[in-house]
């Protein structure tokens, strides 16, 4: 059997077995963080070579390795570098436990970088739930009161999510009796779009895989959980819920809609105004909830809840332009990284301050341009980025978002983005201000590790350069967009 | 025409705002030399384009200097730059004033670092809005001028500063958002993001896009709001009045003129028909703006309040000459930027110099200042004398030729009797510029301000340069003209006027 195309997971898995084992036998725990990266370092080798390549499937086409998985599985594996860097800081002060940190994190990166690869729902249900159940481990990890009520509610939550995806996946197959995505979308294909839109039982499994997928990109009305989870999660666990988990959920969203419904064009303008509904609905709550938030993590987990509304603008676009136009598809990818960039410059920053301060309160912030100008400066650039002002890279993705969405006439949803990314301002130049304008509450400067230091630098240099040159970036996205089949 | 004089002029002062904010140690006083130098190249530059500019009106229209590079090929943009008669002398009013804040921020002495980087940033930017063809790259540079204004209002301004940068912003952003609607729109409808190609390619493709007026509308939204147009408007006396001096010059002296710029690059350039159906409804706007800003100005009892306030009754004048739609008019309606760039500028100057040296803003505590600080007197009336429009100052041929050109314009219909009412404007300028001049400087001096410093000479510099100014265009108003002409002229004819 040929075991080059999954080769980057097969590394993770070894990874995560010897930092196991090893966790047994040394005490510098520094050296799991070390092996961990190498682990990384090496998948993402192997995934790089991948790229470019012609598509192939694996193991009974459940699986396939085209640029679009390529692409997503070195993202998340850049995502996950940075989180363990991110982290340092932060598990240092769990005495215990650190073996297992790491190696759910790895877990976690392999379920989504197999979501990536599904071609299969089988596939796809399983790879989810790999992921799903080491975050709702890593949630808990701190084993104090909030963390372990969040992970309960994560896990109750998260479980009927998966049970409703199920079923929408079991309606789903006894409607066409397959469950590969290619299979699938011939036997729909096939079919009157007459026909096609009576057909109940089809239209509920998509709705129901709607809400199962929408749980976990953290769309509205499927949020509940976000903001205790993220506010009761260690703060590197939540940056990588924020981000990693998010988009792996619209990786597979993506390629489950788009190969399998994403013709007749009936059928996918249909899911289409689902989408645009959905992300107005997201927009909106996300952002009008933020405002009165006084915790920065429960503020930024309705923020990342608007920003799914954001992307579902382009989910939306995509549902309503005809096949064959990839660039719907491209900026959707633009905008991950965009959204990726920004959110974990703003954790990780998060996560240095509040080692100092030991609080997450925005009023704790004030003075901290004083303090650490750098790290305020850093925070403010993400913070702007993730309003969408220039020069930065969210501006630019916001922008190709909004250009796909005005062209598949979906103006009226454009202008509801716009008037929402005018009320983001208030609570992100909130954060702002305190930092710049408050009085420092505490003395002597905000210490923080090279590793930090280090991922915040490639951070804000991502969001500076795809803000300025972002050619280089999009042809990167476009090549991995086009290579979605339907 | 190799050399990119105007990426120059726009990234000097970034590059100035970059080196100050990363280089350690360096000193407040070596801080500000370096501002200095970073806002003096572009001034030289910008003085030698005017003089380089070809005024001949064989070439008018023209686009000169022009630099034109592919930027984003997936939505059509580019990294498109050039000056014609509209935007150049803008861009010279902008690098002098550029030049002349950060001597007016000499005396600047908290976070002096943050401060300079801000001041320098807020320059790219507007410069990049008046050189900027194409739609993509005019919306960045506009939207990037938001946070250095905010923090240069909430960290260095006075009174209720943090409400009014924030209001400042949400007002700006609101704007913009708007516009963005507009610009997307325009995208789709030709495909195009060059402001150029849509204003050459003539009325029939603007006749073809069929929501033409939603469209403009949606992007004067946010050039009203800049300007600003009543009843958009109360941003502008809480921003202006709690901002530091730095921050009201450039506010008032080029910040606003993006505005007027953009009205009639965008919304008469691209959408002339629109324009004209709708004037009367703008022209009613521009006479509110300047018989009730005037009228709001008269009761207003705090000196920088009250310029501020003098803002909106004078920007209704551009409003006015823009939308009479004629030639003359709309090249008035460009000299009153200019023209009022430096007034007001002058004016918010040494209206700091006031605040400063006297400690009292309010006017009915002031008083006699004259015998004091004559030398502040002498130019603060010379300043508020061009505010009112006197001969010889650059306020009153602006206004003159506003006015002129707006009463003869035969493009729009009842125009004469707009322009009539709008006199009004200058008669209650007259009457709050005097009260103003009395009350402040010639009342009977009081005896707490015996004492008073006058200017220094760094201010004496400054307020010098700013008399120069008004002064040689009032007296030879040609040396503007004839370069707004050759802008104005292209776009006229669109209108068939």
């Amino acid at each position: 059997m040929n075991l080059e195309p999954i080769l980057p997971e097969l590394t993770l898995a070894i990874t995560t077995i010897v930092v196991i084992l090893l966790d047994l036998f040394i005490q510098k725990k520094v050296w799991l963080t070390v092996i961990s990266l190498a682990g990384i370092a090496v998948a993402t080798g192997f995934a790089v070579t991948l790229w470019g390549e012609n598509p192939q499937t694996i193991f009974n086409n459940l699986l396939v390795i085209d640029n679009f998985a390529v692409f997503f599985k070195i993202l998340l594996l850049v995502i996950v570098a940075l989180v363990l860097l991110a982290s340092r800081d932060y598990v240092s002060k769990l005495r215990r436990f650190q073996g297992e940190y790491h190696a759910l994190v790895l877990l976690a990166a392999i379920g989504m970088m197999l979501m990536a690869a599904g071609t299969d729902l089988i596939s796809i249900f399983v790879s989810l739930e790999l992921s799903a159940i080491a975050f709702y481990a890593l949630v808990g990890f701190l084993k104090d009161d909030r963390s372990t009520e969040a992970s309960l509610k994560f896990i109750l939550l998260g479980g009927i999510a998966s049970a409703v995806l199920l079923f929408g996946m079991a309606l789903t197959f006894g409607f066409t009796g397959k469950t590969q995505l290619a299979e699938i979308a011939q036997v729909i294909q096939q079919m009157s779009p007459e026909v096609l839109l009576a057909s109940s039982g089809l239209i509920l499994g998509l709705v129901l895989m709607i809400a199962g997928f929408g749980f976990k990109i953290a769309a509205a009305p499927f949020q509940m959980w976000v903001p205790d989870v993220y506010e009761g999660a260690p703060t590197p666990v939540t940056l990588y819920l924020s981000v990693g988990s998010k988009i792996a959920g619209f990786a597979v969203i993506l390629r489950v809609f788009f190969s399998a419904f994403g013709s007749p064009e009936s059928l996918s303008q249909d899911w289409g105004l689902v989408f645009a509904v959905l992300s107005a609905i997201g927009m909106t709550l996300g952002n009008i909830i933020a405002i009165h938030q006084a915790n920065i993590k429960r503020m930024l987990a309705y923020s990342s809840i608007a920003h799914s509304g954001y992307i579902m603008i382009g989910l939306a676009a995509v549902g309503l332009t005809p096949i064959g136009d990839f660039t719907g598809q491209s900026f959707i990818l633009f905008y991950v990284i965009a959204f990726a960039l920004a959110d974990l410059a703003a954790f990780i920053a998060v996560i240095v301050i509040s080692n100092k301060l030991n609080s997450d309160l925005i009023k704790d912030y004030a003075g901290i341009g004083k303090r650490a100008p750098v790290l305020a400066a850093v925070l403010t650039l993400s913070l702007i980025s993730l309003i969408g002002l220039p020069p930065t890279a969210g501006f630019l993705a916001k922008f190709y978002i909004f250009t796909g969405a005005a062209g598949s006439g979906l103006l009226w949803l454009v202008i509801v983005a716009v008037i929402n990314s005018v009320i983001s301002v208030y609570y992100y130049l909130r954060v702002v201000k305190v930092m710049w304008l408050g009085e420092p509450m505490f003395e002597g400067k905000i210490p923080s590790s090279n590793a930090t230091k280090f991922s915040l630098a490639i951070c804000c240099s991502g969001i500076l350069l795809l803000g300025i040159v972002p050619v280089v970036i999009m042809q990167i996205v476009e090549t991995a967009a086009s290579s979605l089949s339907f | 025409m190799d050399f990119n004089y105007l990426t120059l002029i726009i990234f000097l002062p970034v590059a100035g705002a970059i080196v100050i904010s990363l280089v350690p140690g360096l000193s407040s006083k070596l801080i500000r030399y370096i501002a200095s130098l970073f806002t003096f190249i572009p001034l030289a530059i910008s003085i030698f384009l005017f003089i380089a500019f070809d005024r001949s009106t064989s070439v008018a229209g023209t686009i000169q200097f022009e630099e034109l590079s592919p930027w984003i090929s997936a939505i059509n943009a580019n990294y498109h730059l050039g000056v014609d008669g509209l935007s150049l002398p803008l861009v010279l009013l902008t690098t002098l004033i550029g030049f002349l804040v950060v001597l007016i921020s000499w005396k600047i002495n908290t976070r002096v670092r943050e401060y300079f980087a801000w001041l320098l940033l807020l320059e790219t930017s507007i410069l990049g809005v008046f050189c900027s063809l194409d739609l993509l790259l005019f919306f960045i540079f506009w939207e990037i001028e938001v946070i250095p204004m905010y923090f240069l209002i909430s960290i260095w301004g006075a009174g209720r500063k943090e409400y009014s940068a924030i209001k400042y912003v949400v007002y700006t952003l609101f704007g913009s958002a708007l516009m963005l609607a507009g610009i997307l729109s325009l995208y789709f409808t030709t495909g195009s993001l060059s402001i150029i190609d849509m204003t050459h390619s003539g009325s029939a493709m603007v006749q073809s896009l069929m929501p033409a007026a939603p469209i403009f509308f949606m992007l004067l939204a946010g050039f009203a709001i800049k300007l600003p147009v009543f009843p958009l408007h109360t941003w502008l006396p809480d921003a202006h009045t709690d901002a530091p001096t730095a921050g009201s010059v450039v506010l008032a002296g080029t910040l606003i003129k993006m505005g007027g710029y953009g009205m009639i690059r965008v919304c008469v350039g691209i959408f002339p028909q629109v324009a004209q159906d709708y004037a009367q409804l703008l022209l009613a706007l521009a006479v509110i703006n300047i018989v009730y800003g005037a009228a709001v100005t008269l009761r207003q009892t705090d000196l920088k309040r009250l310029i501020a306030y003098s803002s909106i009754s004078h920007m209704g004048f551009v409003l006015l000459g823009i939308f009479a739609l004629g030639e003359l008019s709309m090249v008035g309606a460009g000299l009153q930027m200019f023209s009022h760039g430096i007034v007001t500028g002058l004016l918010f100057a040494v209206t700091g110099l006031v605040m400063h040296n006297t400690g009292e803003r309010n006017i009915g505590k002031l008083g006699g200042l004259a015998k004091q600080i004559p030398f502040i007197a002498v130019i603060f009336t010379i300043g508020g004398l061009a505010s009112m429009g006197v001969p010889g100052t650059s306020g009153f041929i602006a206004e003159v030729t506003v006015f002129i050109g707006a009463f003869s314009s035969n493009i729009v219909d009842g125009v004469n009797v707009y322009t009539i009412i709008s006199m009004l404007g200058i008669l209650l300028a007259a009457a709050y510029i005097l009260w103003l001049l009395r009350g402040v400087f010639f009342n009977h001096p009081l005896e707490k301000f015996n004492g008073t410093a006058d200017a220094d000479r760094l201010e004496k510099t400054y307020c010098a340069i700013f008399v120069a100014a008004i002064l040689v265009i009032g007296m030879y108003p040609m040396i503007l003209t004839d370069v707004i002409r050759t802008g104005i002229t292209p776009i006229a004819n669109l209108l068939g006027g």
